[in-house]
């Protein structure tokens, strides 16, 4: 049995808060970088919901993964692509969900391999909590708690949905 | 050396089928090549950052164990190694410790005793990272850096990955291998390569004395005359002439066989208009490939070089990924 959320709900929520806190900081000319797949979706569709000109990047984290060691390295990995220069930039970083905080850990490690940027704002479309590591999106859609055996997964990318699974267990 | 397991992928391969030795290309699929060519497309990418590291090996340890001398293939493993953040260990074993009597497995030992995760291997006897691969401590990685005239596995990937580059597939395409077949352990994992790959048609252009006896047996077409093995190709790779392997008889003179097997403008032209130019290295200008061919608008001779860095981190680090988790599975295994 699948529920499902209103993506769009999610996004203007996303939206208000990222505009919001653009003002706060002062960044006038922000750089978008989505993780592959569904933050790469999200980075598409909010770049043209805060009217960014400036192409979005698009990261793999395959090679950053702090879990080589214990499972080797991801099969489909694929190149990551910034059309920009990351060095002085303002980046918005967004990612579908966040849990554990490793992934974006992986992220801004690579993103510094490509340059130091001036700052760097996370945006995450549902907070699952249970995290490991002290990172804090910036800006969330929804907090979510899910039972043991539910899981939640962005579809995509036309058109964009959140499916909530029940794992029957 | 000869009378080990002639089932390799056995070997090369962990019980889910990810890669953990990378010895020969007999026994892997399309689709292990074609993870292969995606993942070093993704390295490629990292090698056009500024900072060319990502952190995939860091803290392990990948020794270069080079039995038979090597610049392009050498340089281009550590070059490889080092971008994964792996750390390095160069051993030239033809003027090191075998010289002074210690045996292969004795020198293995030794290496293995300083922690090493990875073996890369150049040896001119065929099937010895093989036997390096079975005796080895579980957990290290083996890959083939050149075996005898047996395989070398990494060079024909790289070749691989500069043909999709500039092809975009390798359905419908006609390639050719010209020159000398007979000592070369790149033509045996080309031929094999694209046979897997799916090209249409693979030719091997070459006097009779520069040909294996079987050598059609291993999937290509024979021609003599390098004027009718033109027509239509696609690529066209030049094996370099290995002069120090030449005994006896085998070919007439120098002159002799570049006038009827170097790669020259006029012979180019036969081929399709888009035809690209390939070379293992180190050329020899004016044997097997006249510059102006060499250095011109269709050559992707340096192409191959870069991707050849991407190609060795793309196997090194999948090897080591397949080892890493191997261990972890057993583990938890022995935990159940």
């Amino acid at each position: 049995m699948t529920a499902q959320l209103d993506i769009n709900q999610l996004l203007d929520e996303l939206e208000t808060g990222l505009r919001r806190i653009l003002e706060e900081r002062n960044v006038t000319e922000p750089a978008v970088i989505g993780i592959r797949t569904g933050g790469v979706w999200l980075a598409d569709v909010l770049s043209k919901r805060l009217g960014i000109d400036q192409a979005f990047g698009e990261l793999d984290i395959s090679f950053y993964r702090d879990d080589f060691s214990r499972i080797g390295l991801n099969p489909r990995v694929k190149p990551s692509s910034l059309p920009f220069d990351t060095e002085g930039r303002d980046i918005i970083l967004i990612d579908d969900v966040i849990m554990s905080g490793r992934t974006i850990r992986a992220a801004m490690n690579e993103i510094f391999d490509y340059g130091r940027p001036a700052s760097i704002i996370l945006a995450t479309l549902i907070d699952l909590g249970a995290r490991e590591l002290p990172i804090q999106p910036d800006v969330t859609g929804r907090v979510l708690a899910l039972a043991s055996h539910q899981r939640v997964k962005l579809r995509g990318p036309d058109p964009l949905r959140i499916e909530l699974q029940e794992t029957g267990q | 050396m000869t009378a080990h397991d002639p089932s390799p992928h056995h070997l090369q391969l962990t019980r889910d089928g990810q890669l953990r030795h990378f010895l020969t290309l007999d026994g892997l699929d399309r689709d292990l090549l074609t993870d292969i060519l995606d993942t070093a497309d993704s390295f490629i990418e990292v090698g056009e950052r500024t900072i060319k590291k990502v952190p995939l090996l860091r803290g392990r340890t990948v020794v270069n164990l080079f039995f038979e001398s090597s610049t392009r293939t050498r340089s281009t493993f550590e070059l490889a190694a080092k971008r994964l953040s792996a750390d390095v260990l160069n051993l030239d074993i033809s003027t090191s410790a075998t010289s002074k009597g210690e045996s292969l497995s004795d020198t293995l030992l030794n290496l293995e005793a300083m922690a090493s995760d990875m073996f890369v291997v150049r040896h001119s006897q065929s099937g010895a990272p093989h036997f390096i691969a079975e005796s080895v401590t579980p957990g290290v990685a083996i890959i083939n850096a050149g075996d005898g005239r047996h395989a070398h596995p990494t060079q024909a990937m790289l070749d691989m990955l500069t043909i999709r580059q500039h092809k975009q597939r390798f359905d419908g395409l006609k390639v050719a291998i010209v020159g000398d077949v007979l000592h070369s352990r790149v033509a045996r994992s080309q031929i094999r390569a694209l046979n897997v790959l799916g090209a249409e048609e693979v030719r091997v252009i070459a006097p009779g004395t520069l040909l294996p006896k079987d050598v059609e047996s291993l999937g290509c077409k024979v021609e003599y005359d390098m004027e009718k093995g033109m027509k239509d190709l696609d690529v066209v790779i030049m094996l370099r002439l290995q002069k120090e392997r030449m005994e006896g008889a085998l070919l007439p003179s120098e002159r002799e066989f570049y006038r009827l097997y170097g790669l020259n403008r006029e012979k180019l032209a036969l081929a399709h208009p888009e035809c690209i130019v390939m070379h293992p290295g180190p050329i020899n200008r004016g044997v097997e490939i006249e510059s102006a061919v060499a250095d011109g608008p269709q050559s992707v001779i340096l192409n191959q070089v870069t991707n050849g860095i991407a190609i060795r981190m793309a196997v090194m680090s999948m090897a080591m990924g397949g080892q890493v988790a191997e261990r972890q599975q057993k583990a938890e295994r022995a935990k159940a």
